[in-house]
């Protein structure tokens, strides 16, 4: 039985592998030869300022965007040179949260979630509506089941967008700055949510983000993007960057540093 | 969740109404579907206790975690208990953590509330009472700003003004002119067939001059503008209602009205009249053609034609296109500021935009033919 455990040894294949990635839109390089892993089980974060390129590599590592160079491997196969067929497979891997949300506004909470169920599964009527239910419950949103994306706060918009993302239980879950915007509270109870699904559920987390304190609070390791430098900066335990890197880039913004005009 | 994945169910009765029962092979979202109404309806149908050994299982997944929370979720309902076992632990403390017995709660059929005859004629009216004081302030708030733009030219933002001119006017020229052309064409060469029966063929220009002035081309171009600009005012305002934009002009100090709508209508009603002409000019023409492919001399063509039609027939014409035009741009300009959230309510506000544009022309053209016959024009 696959009780997923984070406590796995190293010797395991990393759940998502990328090789001398490179992003581009036109002739506009935005990031170039990235290389890293993504361990199974894991809360891995990719932060860096406005601008780096954060976004672009999660479109590009989830399939929306063909990188000009390199290979993303999902558990071992190749992804980006996947057929049409074993992409289809391959996306049912994994589920993603959108920054805005990106819930269907024509229909109910009930019904995003259920939607990925009615098409792929052949479970019964009543047995779709209790899985859905189920996530909404996970995100604390069973209350809200019959109310339409537009009536949410922003909050709840996203904890939704998390549990539609979860219903055909993916392995990996992709969330794009799932904090930005939020009150500290909620924001917090997010990262509670996050850690608690990656804990007991196994589930690996790929977050996009710039907020510091959800960073230190979650992540178990985090690559940093730099503008300038069109590549990662740092790799590793966020705690121990912020103290110990020899990159100002990286103190920087750990500790909140704004731009000295030199 | 390959083909070759297997599951079986099976249960056992067990002393005072419990029950055994017993999941082999994989539960995941496929497995699960095929055992899921069996499974539920065999707890269901229990009275005591339910046993449920998964040891069997090789593979499970959330959907199969989602039948074990239902199972349980039923026995919850019952107020008996069911019992796993073989489950790793990790597992069962992902069980754990949902509430069964709320579950259950949600899974039942909502009451809808059916409202009896009198509540829904009383919300449809409360509906239609409320949709025409929008229209009514509306037409208030609309008709402050146009008397305040005649009043202060100089408030008038002659750029959004321009700007506006060329998307109405200069860039539906080409449409207006294409149909026109092609009217003219089709109207004389149908009313010709039938005229020259009676050797009457010269009466065709008489009937394309009078018919295109008076009615078909302020008629024809207000349906155009509302299917070009009507539609375009909508969804530009009903974007930025959704966008906050709206909200920003507000609180900036900048009336909507004139800021948005007002260079809309004055643009629209400055254009549309001259649209028409150019859409009476090329209906001509391609009476014209027509006339020329039957050996009619075009002198006596355009003699026949403008002596036939008067200054009044003329005005009138114009004047029928300067309300439709600002009944289509005024409609159309509501709906974008009526529009709801989301985005399906853009487009729905576009749809109605276009639908009451295109109704409103209707009804004011009847209204045209009334006071015109009274007037004697």
């Amino acid at each position: 039985m696959d009780s997923s455990n984070r406590t796995n040894g190293a010797q395991e294949r990393p759940i998502i592998q990328v090789r001398d990635m490179t992003c581009a839109y036109g002739d506009f390089v935005v990031v170039r030869d990235v290389n890293f892993d993504v361990r199974r089980g894991e809360v891995f974060v990719v932060l860096g300022g406005s601008g780096c390129g954060k976004s672009t590599v999660l479109k590009h590592v989830i399939g929306l965007n063909q990188p000009v160079k390199g290979r993303v491997f999902l558990d071992g196969e190749d992804f980006t040179a996947a057929s049409e067929r074993e992409r289809l497979r391959l996306i049912r891997r994994f589920g993603v949260m959108y920054q805005s949300g990106a819930l269907f506004g024509s229909m109910t909470l009930l019904e995003n979630v259920r939607l990925p169920l009615e098409e792929f599964t052949n479970l019964p009527q009543e047995a779709m509506d209790f899985v859905a239910n189920m996530k909404l419950s996970l995100v604390g949103l069973e209350g809200a089941a019959n109310r339409m994306p537009a009536e949410l706060s922003g909050g709840m918009q996203k904890r939704a967008a998390i549990a539609r993302a979860m219903a055909l239980d993916p392995d990996i879950l992709f969330l794009d700055e799932p904090s930005a915007g939020l009150d500290p509270v909620t924001s917090a109870g997010l990262d509670e949510l996050i850690l608690s699904l990656s804990r007991n559920m196994g589930i690996t987390f790929v977050i996009v983000t710039h907020e510091l304190p959800s960073i230190m609070a979650i992540a178990d390791r985090i690559i940093m993007l730099d503008k300038d430098a069109k590549t990662i900066v740092a790799e590793g335990d966020p705690r121990e960057l912020k103290e110990h890197s020899d990159n100002p880039v990286v103190r920087q913004f750990f500790n909140r540093q704004a731009d000295r005009a030199a | 969740m390959s083909n070759a994945s297997t599951i079986e169910f099976s249960t056992a009765q067990g002393p005072a109404g419990s029950l055994t029962a017993t999941f082999t092979g994989v539960l995941d979202a496929d497995g699960a579907g095929r055992v899921w109404t069996r499974a539920v309806e065999a707890v269901r149908a229990g009275s005591g206790e339910v046993s449920l050994d998964v040891g069997g299982l090789s593979e499970i997944d959330g959907v199969g975690l989602g039948l074990l929370v239902a199972l349980k979720a039923i026995q919850a309902e019952k107020g008996a208990t069911l019992a796993i076992h073989g489950l790793p632990s990790a597992l069962q403390t992902v069980i754990d953590r949902y509430d069964a017995a709320k579950l259950a709660e949600l899974q039942k059929p909502r009451q809808q509330d059916r409202a009896g005859f009198v509540v829904r004629a009383g919300r449809f009216g409360w509906e239609v009472m409320r949709a025409a004081k929008g229209v009514i302030s509306f037409v208030g708030e609309c008709c402050i700003a146009l008397v305040y733009a005649v009043l202060h030219p100089w408030s008038i933002r002659f750029k959004d003004l321009a700007r506006q001119c060329e998307l109405v006017g200069a860039n539906g020229l080409g449409i207006i002119v294409l149909i026109g052309f092609l009217m003219g064409l089709i109207l004389a060469f149908q009313t010709a067939i039938t005229l020259i029966r009676f050797g009457a063929q010269a009466f065709v220009p008489n009937m394309l001059g009078l018919a295109m002035v008076r009615e078909m081309g302020p008629l024809v171009t207000a349906i155009l503008l509302a299917g070009r600009s009507g539609s375009a005012f909508a969804a530009e305002i009903g974007t930025m209602k959704v966008n906050d934009e709206i909200n920003a002009l507000v609180t900036m100090g900048l009336a909507p009205m004139r800021f948005l709508v007002t260079p809309k209508i004055l643009a629209a009603m400055i254009m549309t009249p001259l649209l028409t002409l150019f859409f009476d000019l090329f209906s001509f023409v391609g009476g014209a053609v027509v006339m020329l492919s039957l050996d009619y001399p075009l002198e006596s063509y355009a003699h026949r034609l403008f002596n036939n039609v008067s200054m009044t027939d003329f005005i009138g014409g114009l004047i029928k296109a300067l309300v439709f035009s600002l009944l289509v741009a005024g409609v159309g300009c509501l709906q974008g500021l009526n529009t709801r959230n989301g985005a399906g309510a853009v487009g729905e506000s576009t749809t109605a935009a276009v639908v009451g544009g295109i109704v409103l022309i209707a009804v004011a053209d009847g209204l045209f033919a009334v006071i015109y016959y009274a007037l004697g024009i």
